[in-house]
């Protein structure tokens, strides 16, 4: 009788085990049983990525709809390629859609965000999305505003000749 | 003149033969462990149900309750620091990725260490002192077959488990402090999770880091209880012993781990 007890509680706690996986894997990691093999690949060339990182979210009207699996160099154009897998069931995406680096929230991840183009023909698995958008890099456009401010700040100044002192 | 300084070198020499001869005399002990059938038949199986109660089932007590204290103190931290930047959804990635790499199986150890690792020194070191060990051999049993290894075997199977159930407890402690109490947006705070926790080098490697910590922690806790002075000092000082090397063991093959794990 008490190993009965005993056996039953180590079974109980067997279970508690494989349900916290079950949840760690359901749940938290968003692993889903069959999401795996229901994609299909598409790549886009970017000028420059930002801080673009595989796994980051491909998004649509805001839903997201696949994933980056791949940033790489490409060394014969110079420029950056990324390949993402799509959902299977989203096999419409028009070829004249364009692929923007987008940033969720001022400091947030980057992830990819698609504009729907007004082509009938669509993107084939293997395919390429031609018309893309750099990442905005915060630090750039700071660069850029305070060139701008010391400009006009010394042409407020000196009156006029602002042009040659940058 | 010549005399003290090889008194000293023989001390040196001593100090270090006793080390190397521990390390080889517990690696012996291990391996007889691990490949040692706990008795021959059903008994076997009998005796692991038995330590896996005494290990795993015992401790889940004080896991759970740390999990959860530890995932609502991540969650309320987190808030705080995060809801200055405004990206307080960003709390339960935080809180998901820190228990789950981390904090899951490091505290999950330690704690594991204190009430399970301890135990069993003192009891195989009061087997020691009382000659139940030396009995057991008389009447031709293997101690390292009856006693060590169900012990063994059942730290190494509790440990991963404790860790799952530690780190989905501790993040539904998060779940319960920044959604229920802080008002995080639900919605944003299980899916910036999702999103940003990946099942095999997240949740994959939380359990390779748990495996290697049961396996080092049950291992040093029962050679301190079988190579304790059979007194009742010595018993005392080898259930120190296995806490401080445990966590010391664990603090640092953790850093080791991570390094090889995260550290590209």
């Amino acid at each position: 009788m008490r190993m009965r007890t005993v056996e039953i509680s180590v079974g109980a706690f067997m279970l508690a085990g494989i349900l916290a996986l079950l949840l760690l894997a359901l749940k938290v990691s968003g692993l889903s049983l069959d999401s795996a093999r229901q994609t299909y690949r598409i790549y886009a060339m970017f000028d420059n990525v930002g801080s673009l990182s595989p796994r980051a979210k491909v998004s649509m009207s805001g839903v997201t709809i696949g994933r980056v699996v791949s940033v790489t160099f490409d060394k014969r154009t110079y420029m950056a390629r990324v390949d993402m897998d799509i959902d299977k069931n989203i096999d419409n995406i028009p070829v004249d859609s364009t692929a923007a680096i987008v940033t969720a929230g001022l400091l947030g991840e980057k992830f990819i965000g698609i504009s729907v183009g007004g082509e009938v023909d669509f993107v084939q698995p293997e395919g390429r999305i031609e018309d893309t958008q750099s990442a905005l890099i915060l630090e750039d456009l700071i660069g850029k505003f305070l060139l701008n401010t010391v400009n006009s700040d010394s042409g407020a100044t000196a009156g006029s000749g602002s042009a040659d002192n940058f | 003149m010549l005399k003290p300084m090889l008194d000293r070198l023989q001390q040196v020499g001593h100090s270090g033969l006793g080390f190397v001869q521990a390390i080889g005399r517990s690696g012996l002990f291990m391996v007889q462990a691990i490949f040692g059938r706990p008795a021959a038949g059903g008994g076997g199986y009998g005796l692991l149900i038995k330590q896996l109660y005494a290990v795993g089932v015992l401790s889940l007590v004080i896991i759970t309750v740390s999990g959860l204290f530890i995932g609502m103190v991540l969650g309320l931290q987190g808030y705080n620091i995060l809801v200055r930047y405004g990206s307080e959804e960003a709390v339960g990635q935080m809180v998901a990725l820190s228990l789950v790499r981390e904090l899951g199986p490091v505290v999950t150890a330690l704690l594991f260490a204190g009430r399970a690792g301890s135990a069993l020194t003192a009891e195989i070191g009061l087997m020691k002192a009382t000659e139940q060990l030396s009995s057991l051999e008389m009447i031709g049993v293997d101690p390292l077959k009856r006693i060590i290894a169900p012990r063994f075997w059942a730290g190494f199977i509790s440990m991963p488990l404790l860790t799952l159930i530690f780190t989905m407890v501790g993040i539904l402690g998060g779940a319960m402090v920044s959604v229920d109490w802080l008002g995080v947006y639900e919605g944003s705070f299980w899916s910036s999770m999702k999103d940003s926790v990946d099942f095999v080098s997240d949740v994959g490697d939380g359990i390779i880091k748990s495996l290697v910590f049961g396996a080092v922690v049950t291992w040093i806790s029962v050679f301190q209880g079988y190579d304790a002075t059979p007194t009742s000092e010595g018993i005392s000082r080898a259930t120190t012993r296995t806490v401080v090397y445990s966590s010391l063991a664990v603090l640092g093959l953790d850093f080791v781990l991570t390094a090889v794990m995260f550290g590209d």
